[in-house]
């Protein structure tokens, strides 16, 4: 198994982008991620790509061919990669495999959504299918549905609080507002978050993460050549996956989410690290909620004091370990299938000492963890400034 | 004078088909599921192999009617489906054999709902392929009173 | 030819739903005079149903009900099941197989949908009576269920209702809670109130929906049972006929030479309106509720069209094991949730152009 590194990182700005078709959102991104290292695009051996539903959103399908296409390397390998909200993080663990095995040594991945061209409710039903469509979104579940489940037990198993909950959302909108390419840049404070309109009682629509529009794009290379294309590769130390039930109601605790407990035990283990040597991190805050369990299932609290955590400051950008810096998935946006690769870029901006005013100071150790609907998929990469 | 709506084929992309409701509408109106006849753990929906064991031996059973709130939301924000329907109650319901579900809790003021009230099986309209499509039934909660 | 005997009622059941509008609600909205009405009419509100029921789901509840009084059947041993309806959400395909699936009937099955306005649940019953009494089913399943629809603003909407009862109907036994002993009906081509095809509401022809439609084929059918069996008013315990609101019920029983003590316990539509098909079988169920081994009851249904079923029916001891294994009707009369004219209207389906589901 080699050592692979990422040497290019892009994004596209994320938010409502009503001017731009889904195959150049992700043009724009890739560009920004060859411009960002010394490649030539036929340097690029395959293309990955993470993409939740450009079916039924946009009604393309195929979009690996599509976008090897319109980059301009057909006739080389493309593929996509579906994993719900964590297709790129699946797509990057795919592109990784790819060169860690040696079949290839230059790769890009990445991962694109357009969910704006469809009213609201119509996305509400798209983003459903990530759940059991037969029997949770069959029934009237919704997405927010299900988190809002799980926000109601953890505040009846831990008394964890409703203004804790609001905290991560005012928390991560701040982070949000010095990150150029996140969808909003303003602040919020926790009467603004809990005044603001319910979308399932308890989640109100500032605990929930927007639909947006938007691309990310990394060059991944084998570590032996990485210091061809940049003087600041950042490697991949470790790597996890993990799955749980499909249905929330088959869970035997509906506070925990197994997948991002397999998936982290996987890729500690795997770089040989504990959670706390963990300098920062990009966790999945699809809601906020999310973002308290995710504390406690990636092992940097104990189960049920996630709530704690965040209130006493921990996870801000100065404290024990900064979550989510790039502003999250609350405040940066979520097109599904980029969220992944864009998790990646905020780390590797970290480790380079490229992410201006929300740099952590002294970021040796990174890490990105991505869910795919209720945490019934999780993967989970950790990075780092030197090699394993 | 009554104008007649005009059904858009783009809003049927979301929408269930017959064929589909039709291979799982029996087991929603009786509450069928299945136990698994090695470890004993039952499940609402029809699988072949238990995760439990990993055994294949799972048989068809007639679910209990009655159950508690294991835990509940109100959906404010609807998908396209039910976009005029209003406010309404999701919950996981745990059955009184243990086995849990998610399903609508209808006939309930919000001020009296809270995780472990007691819940009985109803049976209802689940929604519509359009006004001129197939209606699908199934099963939703009320509380017992 | 009007005499049964032999067969009974296994199991019966009842529902109705939780919502309610009040004639003073209805009446505001149109700017009538609320008092006058709840005179002329004897209803105070009615009920409505919830935004995801029809006539199907009132059907399975009901016949649910059914078989929770009816332990020992096994759905798979009924033969038949007929529903009569006029508010059916397809004009084409059976709700009967709805609620033979939603039971576990056998594939081996006789389903209908039946149609004479509010008479088709009783229309049911006979059939359900012959084809047992034929041998051709151990078992036969007879509903009257509806959501009556009603044109806004007209006088039918203070009363059109939803609910619906279920009777399974077998041979007479000791599990029988009641057998009938005969039945008689009467019909002509009287059109009193109607709805075509394509046209969401009904209408009807005011007064003469009174003595020359509803009087005549009422009163024709009791006192032409009555003839057949040799039987007077006093023979009879309770009297429950068709309901289109709570004033005619009353008329008649005058007329007939019933008691009002005779009437009042299986006449619910002051309370809860008309759920044409399902309203003289709901008042039913609900003496059902009470009535006592050996007292004999004249059930008279009504539809529009024009007919009238009539049935006189024997309690057995049965009844008092039997009675308890189910809600009775005052449970669904004492559950209430009243609704405003603005959330009854999306209900009803009333708002053209909106879909709700």
């Amino acid at each position: 198994m080699r050592d692979v590194a990422v040497v290019g990182v892009g994004m596209s700005k994320f938010g409502e982008l009503w001017d731009k078709q889904l195959r150049d959102i992700f043009i724009e991104a890739a560009i920004e991620a060859i411009n960002d290292c010394k490649i030539d695009l036929k340097d690029i051996q395959a293309l990955f790509i993470g993409n939740y539903s450009a079916g039924t959103w946009v009604q393309q399908e195929h979009l690996g061919p599509l976008l090897a296409d319109y980059l301009g390397i057909s006739p080389k390998p493309a593929m996509r990669i579906e994993s719900a909200c964590a297709s790129s993080g699946a797509a990057f663990y795919i592109a990784y495999m790819a060169i860690a095995s040696g079949l290839y040594d230059i790769v890009m991945v990445g991962g694109v959504e357009k969910m704006t061209d469809v009213p609201t409710e119509n996305s509400t039903t798209f983003l459903a299918s990530a759940a059991d469509r037969e029997w949770e979104a069959f029934l009237g579940m919704t997405f927010p549905g299900l988190f809002a489940l799980m926000a109601r037990r953890h505040m009846y198993q831990y008394g964890t609080k409703r203004e804790q909950l609001a905290m991560v959302s005012v928390k991560n909108h701040k982070n949000g507002s010095k990150n150029p390419k996140a969808q909003f840049q303003r602040e919020v404070t926790i009467d603004d978050v809990l005044n603001s309109p319910i979308i399932a009682d308890p989640l109100t629509l500032l605990d929930c993460s927007p639909i947006s529009d938007g691309a990310a794009a990394c060059i991944l290379c084998s570590s032996d050549i990485a210091k061809k294309y940049t003087d600041t590769p950042i490697y991949v130390l470790g790597s996890g996956q993990g799955t749980d039930t499909i249905a929330l109601h088959d869970r035997e605790d509906i506070t925990i989410m197994k997948s991002t407990i397999e998936a982290s035990r996987k890729a500690y283990s795997f770089a040989h690290l504990e959670p706390k040597d963990i300098d920062v991190a990009e966790v999945h805050d699809c809601f906020t909620i999310a973002e308290i369990i995710e504390y406690e299932d990636l092992g940097f609290c104990k189960k049920g004091e996630g709530g704690k955590i965040i209130e006493n400051g921990e996870t801000e950008i100065g404290g024990r370990i900064p979550i989510n810096t790039s502003g999250g998935l609350k405040s940066k946006g979520h097109p599904v299938g980029a969220t992944g690769v864009a998790q990646v870029c905020e780390i590797v901006y970290q480790l380079r000492g490229e992410a201006g005013k929300r740099q952590v100071s002294n970021a040796e150790i990174g890490l990105t963890h991505n869910i795919g609907g209720s945490g019934s998929s999780c993967y989970v990469h950790i990075f780092g400034r030197k090699k394993r | 004078m009554f104008i007649f709506l005009v059904e858009k084929r783009g809003d049927l992309m979301s929408k269930p088909t017959s064929p589909r409701i039709w291979q799982l509408a029996e087991r929603r109106y009786r509450l069928i599921g299945v136990k698994c006849e090695n470890c004993g753990k039952i499940f609402i929906s029809p699988r072949k192999i238990c995760p439990n064991c990993k055994s294949t031996k799972l048989i068809d059973i007639s679910l209990p009617r009655k159950g508690k709130i294991y835990s509940y939301t109100i959906i404010n924000a609807f998908p396209s489906e039910r976009k005029n329907y209003g406010p309404y109650i999701m919950a996981i319901v745990e059955l009184e054999n243990g086995c849990r579900l998610t399903a609508e809790i209808v006939d309930c003021k919000i001020e009296d709902l809270k995780i472990g009230m007691p819940v009985e099986l109803t049976f209802r309209k689940i929604g519509e392929e359009s006004e001129s499509g197939i209606i699908y039934y199934g099963y939703k909660f009320r509380p017992i009173s | 030819m009007s005499k049964i005997d032999n067969i009974g009622i296994v199991g019966y059941g009842a529902y109705i739903p939780i919502y309610r509008i009040k004639v003073e609600e209805i009446a505001s909205q149109w700017n009538e005079d609320a008092e006058q009405i709840k005179k002329g009419l004897n209803v105070e509100c009615k009920s409505v149903r919830g935004l995801d029921e029809d006539e199907v789901t009132i059907a399975v509840e009901a016949t649910w009900n059914a078989l929770k009084r009816a332990p020992e059947v096994n759905p798979k041993e009924i033969g038949a099941i007929y529903i009569g309806s006029e508010s059916k959400p397809y004009a084409v395909k059976p709700s009967a197989t709805i609620v033979a699936a939603a039971i576990g009937a056998s594939f081996n099955i006789r389903a209908a949908d039946y149609e004479f306005a509010c008479k088709a649940g009783t229309e049911a019953i006979i059939s359900c009576i012959a084809q047992v009494k034929s041998k051709l089913i151990k078992y036969g399943l007879a509903i009257g269920a509806d959501c009556s629809q009603s044109w806004p603003g007209d006088v039918l909407e203070y009363t059109a209702a939803a609910g619906g009862a279920a009777f399974i109907i077998g041979e007479k036994n000791n599990k029988t809670i009641a057998y009938f002993e005969g039945q008689y009906s009467v019909g002509s081509d009287t059109a009193d109130f109607w709805r075509r095809d394509t046209i969401q509401f009904p209408r009807h022809t005011g007064r003469f929906t009174g003595e020359p439609a509803y009087f005549k084929h009422v009163i024709g059918a009791a006192k032409g049972l009555m003839e057949e069996l040799n039987l007077k008013p006093s023979d009879f315990n309770y009297f429950v006929p068709h309901q289109p609101n709570g004033s005619f019920p009353l008329r008649v029983a005058k007329q007939l030479g019933f008691e009002e003590s005779k009437v009042k316990p299986g006449l619910i539509s002051p309370y809860v309106g008309n759920f044409y098909s399902g309203s003289s079988l709901t008042g039913f169920c609900k003496v059902l509720d009470q009535a006592k081994t050996g007292e004999r009851i004249l059930l008279v249904s009504f539809g529009s069209g024009a007919g009238a079923d009539a049935f006189s029916i024997v309690v057995q001891d049965c009844i008092e094991e039997k009675r308890n294994l189910a809600p009775k009707v005052e449970y669904y009369l004492n559950r209430k949730v009243f609704l405003s004219y603005g959330i009854y209207s999306r209900h009803m389906s009333l708002i053209r152009g909106v879909n709700y589901a």
